[in-house]
């Protein structure tokens, strides 16, 4: 089983391949190529800091057209952090900048009279929708898991059915994952929440292994 | 609820631990990846590396401990000490740090922390400031605590998030391995000056003074050396005595 995780320059990719390293049975590739990203089982889309030059450095490779292709086969797809933010359709973040529009839906700043502080750091709980008790990718997650958080940006989607938690900074509960179809995200970093995110990421490779014997 | 991040700080001279007092008369006390995976393992939210000779020797050493620790604590972790070049960034978050602590480059040149977060973005860069008192204003020191920077911590701490910083350590020379507390003026100075997550370093000498500072003070983590170095308590103990006086925390 192959599991990619997309490298585009972005982020810390080392460290969620050393946390994949955790698990047995799976290949996995740091890499932007095709060929590679088209034949993995499942994908995982990185990313820390500034949404615009994510999307640059996603252009000048292609991968927006490559993983659409890749979407469209209706294989799985986790998108951490940034990588969640990106799937969405744009970016308010100097002014607007397009995404790659998998979800619709936009990336908001936190509201600027927020009494917390920017970035919002730390651990936090999630809030567990309706949906998320259907989701595989929360199996075993008691409601006191943390995960470890990172970002001045929320996601706002289209449509609510898709979040599966949400979770609270200053006020605002804010959406911290979604799920449409095979596509998975989650603003947190799994690979830094110690066992709590590992078992996260235990769960989507689940996720890419009963996708893979049903094909 | 807020959760006040308690982060394991290992100084290292070479390939040691070090803890010294006021950071000076550095003592060796152990092996940087058994602690961190020790601290990893009773539930530390973050670690931070800091090396204290300043890449004045082996950097490489400290690259490889960087490596190990990032494929056996799945945590943030932060690595700082003698990071004075984009390249030298680069090479610390691929060999698995999230964050680097930047002091002495950025008191030379504010521009190399702009670079920096508009490179890497702001949760890469800690901005690191090391204050010594004087009476009621501290001063910025810089190459470990051992030259003045002649610039007033708190104002540098304003400068620094200007500059787009994600979070600011402050340390407390005097404080620093006294094990006697923080120094809550200091800190609370910090914190009303910025609004962003402030990490508090330097006086931890049990959990009680973890408690006290969480109180006092509006910080968003505690960095801490002696307690967890020397054990006088684990962090199993400190996070309970904090959770016991309904501070937040992760358990």
């Amino acid at each position: 089983m192959n599991i990619v995780v997309v490298d585009y320059g972005i982020g810390n990719v080392q460290s969620i391949f050393n946390a994949l390293s955790q698990f047995k049975d799976i290949n996995i590739t740091l890499t932007d190529k095709k060929s590679e990203i088209l034949n993995a089982d499942g994908i995982i889309l990185p990313g820390v800091g500034a949404f615009r030059r994510a999307m640059e450095e996603l252009n000048k490779r292609n991968l927006p057209n490559i993983l659409k292709k890749y979407i469209r086969e209706d294989k799985p797809l986790l998108g951490i952090c940034l990588g969640m933010q990106l799937l969405f359709e744009s970016s308010e973040e100097f002014g607007h900048t397009e995404g790659l529009g998998f979800i619709k839906g936009k990336v908001v700043h936190f509201p600027n009279n927020l009494s917390g502080k920017l970035p919002h750091v730390g651990w936090k709980s999630l809030i567990k929708q309706e949906e998320s008790l259907n989701t595989t990718l929360f199996k075993g997650a008691k409601n006191d898991c943390n995960y470890y958080f990172v970002h001045s940006y929320i996601c706002i989607p289209g449509s609510q059915d898709i979040i599966t938690s949400k979770t609270e900074y200053s006020g605002i509960n804010f959406c911290s994952s979604i799920q449409q179809g095979n596509m998975h995200a989650c603003q947190f970093h799994p690979e830094k929440s110690a066992n709590d995110g590992l078992n996260i990421l235990k769960n989507f490779i689940e996720i890419v292994k009963t996708k893979n014997l049903k094909r | 609820m807020n959760k006040v991040r308690i982060i394991a700080r290992i100084d290292i001279n070479n390939d040691s631990v070090v803890k010294g007092k006021c950071l000076e008369g550095l003592r060796k006390i152990g092996r940087p990846n058994e602690m961190s995976k020790k601290y990893y393992e009773q539930g530390i939210d973050e670690i931070i590396f800091l090396d204290a000779v300043a890449s004045l020797y082996d950097r490489n050493s400290l690259i490889n401990i960087l490596k190990q620790a990032a494929k056996e604590s799945f945590v943030p972790i932060t690595i700082g000490g003698g990071i004075k070049t984009i390249k030298d960034i680069k090479n610390a978050l691929s060999a698995g740090a999230d964050k680097v602590a930047i002091n002495t480059q950025a008191i030379k040149n504010l521009d190399f922390i702009k670079e920096a977060v508009k490179s890497f973005g702001s949760q890469a860069i800690v901005g690191s400031i090391v204050a010594r008192r004087h009476r009621y204003r501290w001063e910025a020191f810089i190459d470990n605590a051992k030259h003045r920077s002649n610039k007033d911590a708190i104002e540098w701490a304003m400068e620094l998030e200007k500059a787009g910083v994600g979070e600011i350590m402050i340390t407390s020379i005097d404080n620093d391995g006294r094990q006697k507390g923080f120094d809550i003026e200091l800190i609370n100075s910090v914190t009303n000056a910025v609004n962003v997550p402030v990490i508090a370093s330097g006086g931890a000498g049990n959990s009680n003074d973890i408690v006290e500072l969480c109180k006092d003070t509006n910080c968003d983590a505690v960095a801490i050396a002696s307690i967890l170095h020397y054990e006088i308590e684990n962090i199993k103990d400190i996070k309970h005595r904090m959770d016991i006086n309904h501070i937040g925390v992760r358990l």
